[in-house]
């Protein structure tokens, strides 16, 4: 029999002060001054329950790139940024383009046990943007994939994605796109603007992103398919998705923490911590994507997660990796960026960070209310203190963090992933609710 | 002087204190004995990730003048095709003992990279890093205007008000950055002419004047022209149609030489395509500077070696 546990007095969703039973991984008991006997009681008092939070944009670089990431040590760094299910992205070596490969990374997910790994399909084979991967095939397995990205590659080929956003029309997938128009981003290394021109760094337009997001949203309306943007970086980006959705286009758009913090400012010193695709862009795009998340023209936040060796980074900008680690960081700069700047409320972050992901990847059973019945996937957040991000907060592989150094409000107090403990009193548990 | 990384940076100070040690370099170089015994026991690493034989042997030419061992370091590869790494390759001069490294590389921003890193204590001259900046060449430019402009009187004084064009492919160029920043710390007035597709796509944080018409800029009015090497794959990458094209509207022939000003001076870095965007008569005409930079530019270099190695003690002696 498992632990029985009582949080009390935790503010749901940022609301009203609420006791929680979980029992068995299921939120059995929601309410006020509740007892049970037995139950390990925990004071929850002044700490945000959130459910438990849904990455749909995580590199868990397993297979292939084992140096940077295992899906264990991505499962943990996971599980202490507070989130309890990680779509994996397909860019490993193999490409996950195959049934075999999506259920291999299911199994070493279910194996680690901090958090649901729901594998994310290739469009194409190899991610080469040529012809179809076996889409169905991967929907079929146990993995069940709904959603399909290249990201790290854009589908460039309109035919190629017309016809992918046609095919999985079939089972309800959607295909998540990496907007970044190929010939307008040769050899690009960061926005193309005021400091490209300084640093004498190739620049990365901001419309080679919108130029495809504007093809996208119309093919998705042509067909009548789903479309979601990845990453989304710049404020013509979210001109144009607040556009297709007033015409009633299927999008749904992300962006990233960092997109939500940094700017391009940061890239003066080359120090490549600060490299990532697409790039760091102007304030102005960063307010705009600000805006975008609190009026709901982009829907989720997701991290694009993406660990590399110390040597991909210390070395000169031009040969450095692109990407950044963000699941050990990303409710803290969700927080700096859009609850304390009085944009977004603790309901609308458990929107954008847990309800909706899980709706766009069609995953039942994540993102579900903190309310009787449902699967105990539950994180308990304390806004209040303001701490240094430091190397001790990251907890996967890899170290590549813009913000170690940084002030970042916030600390998860408590993940539980269908009621197993994975973070206890703020420390990341070893094995999975085994507690020391 | 801890490093000269770059002319964004360097203040106005700092700059004409480089220039006037310069001039005294220069001075020591009409002597039949050139050697200095200045920097006896210090090592120079000349530490070049590109090919640039120019620079090298005038950075080779200073460093020797002033009694520095010097250590060409030619790496051939860089991390970038899977050599050894920026990093190894620097501690490997920390572990012999370099004083300076003086880097050329292909990668914008590597000598700051290298400064900041911790890798190394030697102090860092930046001699061309990718598209970025090249800062002992804007040096030299600016102390070969000053030199053609007030001759022998040209100690403690900036370039105010000296009209300088720069003509070429300003998107990819270094000398084209360092100069900009520098001139402006300087005083100077600067245009830039080139196609529309070289010049970068927002410059609204330059202190300059874009024009795309070489004429035009000519008839505004110049002190000095400096026309900048055109690299040909530009034209495969769709910079520009053809050769010819860009040598008609972007060239200085003899039609457009003849329309400058009998005081104005032609600059060019070198290597010159003569013929492309300078002709013979400009290259070789009485105002043709080209020689007279590649002079400077031992003097400069031996200033800024001097600053960095043997500086350190006279920091607070006034700028003369």
């Amino acid at each position: 029999m498992t632990e029985v546990f009582l949080f009390r007095g935790a503010q749901l969703e940022g609301g009203e002060a609420a006791d929680l039973v979980i029992a068995d991984g299921v939120i059995v008991e929601a309410g006020t001054g509740l007892s049970r006997a037995g139950a390990t009681e925990i004071d929850v008092d002044g700490l945000v329950a959130l459910p438990g939070l849904v990455d749909l944009h995580t590199h868990l670089r397993e297979p292939g790139y084992e140096a940077s990431e295992t899906i264990l040590t991505g499962s943990r760094a996971a599980a202490a940024g507070g989130y309890t299910t990680v779509f994996a992205m397909p860019n490993t070596s193999p490409v996950a383009d195959t049934a075999g490969v999506v259920e291999q990374e299911l199994a070493l997910g279910e194996a680690a046990g901090f958090v649901t790994v729901q594998p994310i399909g290739a469009v194409t084979v190899g991610q080469k943007g040529e012809r179809l991967a076996e889409i169905g095939a991967m929907a079929d397995s146990r993995a069940r994939v709904r959603v399909f990205s290249d990201d790290g590659f854009c589908v460039w080929d309109p035919l190629i994605m017309r016809r992918a956003l046609e095919y999985v029309k079939a089972f309800d997938g959607v295909i998540a796109q990496h907007a970044q128009d190929p010939r307008l981003t040769e050899g690009a290394q960061m926005n193309e603007g005021i400091v490209s021109a300084e640093l004498g760094l190739t620049g990365w337009p901001a419309v080679a992103e919108e130029s495809i997001i504007a093809r996208d949203v119309l093919l998705a309306e042509h067909v009548g398919s789903r479309l979601h943007v990845c990453h989304l970086s710049t404020a013509g980006s979210v001109e144009i998705i607040r556009w297709a959705k007033r015409r009633g286009v299927d999008v749904t758009a992300e962006v990233t923490p960092h997109h939500l913090l940094l700017t391009d400012e940061l890239a003066r010193g080359y120090d490549a911590r600060y490299k990532v695709n697409p790039p760091l862009r102007r304030e102005e795009d960063v307010l705009a994507v600000r805006e975008g998340l609190a009026d709901g023209t982009i829907d989720i936040v997701a991290t694009d997660h993406a660990p590399h060796p110390a040597e991909a980074k210390a070395c000169e900008w031009q040969a450095a990796a692109n990407g950044m680690v963000g699941l050990e960081s990303a409710l803290r700069v969700v927080q700096q960026a859009m609850v304390d700047t009085g944009l977004l409320v603790w309901a609308d972050v458990a929107r954008v960070m847990s309800r909706t992901p899980a709706r766009i990847g069609r995953l039942r059973g994540h993102g579900t209310p903190l309310s009787e019945g449902h699967a105990a996937s539950v994180t308990f957040y304390d806004p209040r203190p303001v701490r240094t991000f430091s190397s001790d907060d990251l907890r996967g592989r890899s170290v590549n963090s813009p913000y170690l150094g940084r002030e970042l409000p916030g600390e998860v107090r408590w993940t539980l992933n269908r009621g197993v403990p994975t973070v206890v009193d703020g420390a990341l548990l070893e094995t999975p609710g085994v507690r020391a | 002087m801890r490093h000269l990384l770059d002319t964004k940076t360097l203040g106005r100070e700092e700059a004409l204190r480089i220039l006037d040690v310069a001039e005294d370099m220069a001075d020591t170089q009409r002597r039949e004995i050139k050697k200095l015994p200045t920097l006896r026991g210090k090592t120079v690493v000349n530490l070049f990730f590109e090919d640039s034989t120019r620079t090298r042997i005038s950075f080779e030419a200073a460093a020797k003048r002033l009694s520095a061992d010097v250590i060409n370091f030619s790496a051939k590869g860089s991390s970038v095709s899977k050599g050894e790494s920026l990093q190894d390759t620097a501690q490997t001069l920390q572990a012999m003992g370099a004083d300076a490294v003086v880097i050329r590389h292909g990668a914008s921003g590597a000598p700051r990279t290298l400064a900041t890193s911790g890798w190394i204590t030697a102090g860092v001259v930046n001699a061309g890093d990718g598209t970025h900046e090249h800062p002992t060449q804007a040096l030299l430019d600016a102390f070969t205007m000053r030199k053609r402009t007030f001759g022998d009187d040209s100690r403690g004084r900036d370039l105010a008000g000296l009209r300088v064009t720069i003509v070429g492919d300003i998107l990819h160029s270094r000398v084209a950055r360092s100069n900009v920043w520098l001139l402006d710390t300087l005083g100077a007035d600067v245009t830039l002419v080139a196609p529309p597709t070289l010049v970068p796509q927002d410059v609204s944080a330059w202190p300059v004047r874009v024009l795309y018409d070489l004429d035009e800029a000519i008839a505004d009015g110049c002190d000095a022209l400096m026309m900048l090497r055109i690299q040909l794959e530009r034209m495969n990458a769709a910079y520009f149609p053809t050769e010819r094209e860009y040598s008609r509207r972007w060239g200085l022939d003899a039609t457009r030489l003849a329309a400058l000003g009998t005081g104005s001076m032609v600059m060019h870095p070198g290597p010159m395509n003569r013929g492309l965007e300078i002709s013979a008569d400009a290259a070789d005409s009485p105002r043709s500077t080209v020689l007279e930079q590649v002079t400077n530019g031992v003097s400069v270099r031996m200033a800024v070696l001097y600053l960095l190695l043997a500086g350190a003690t006279d920091e607070r002696e006034d700028a003369r």
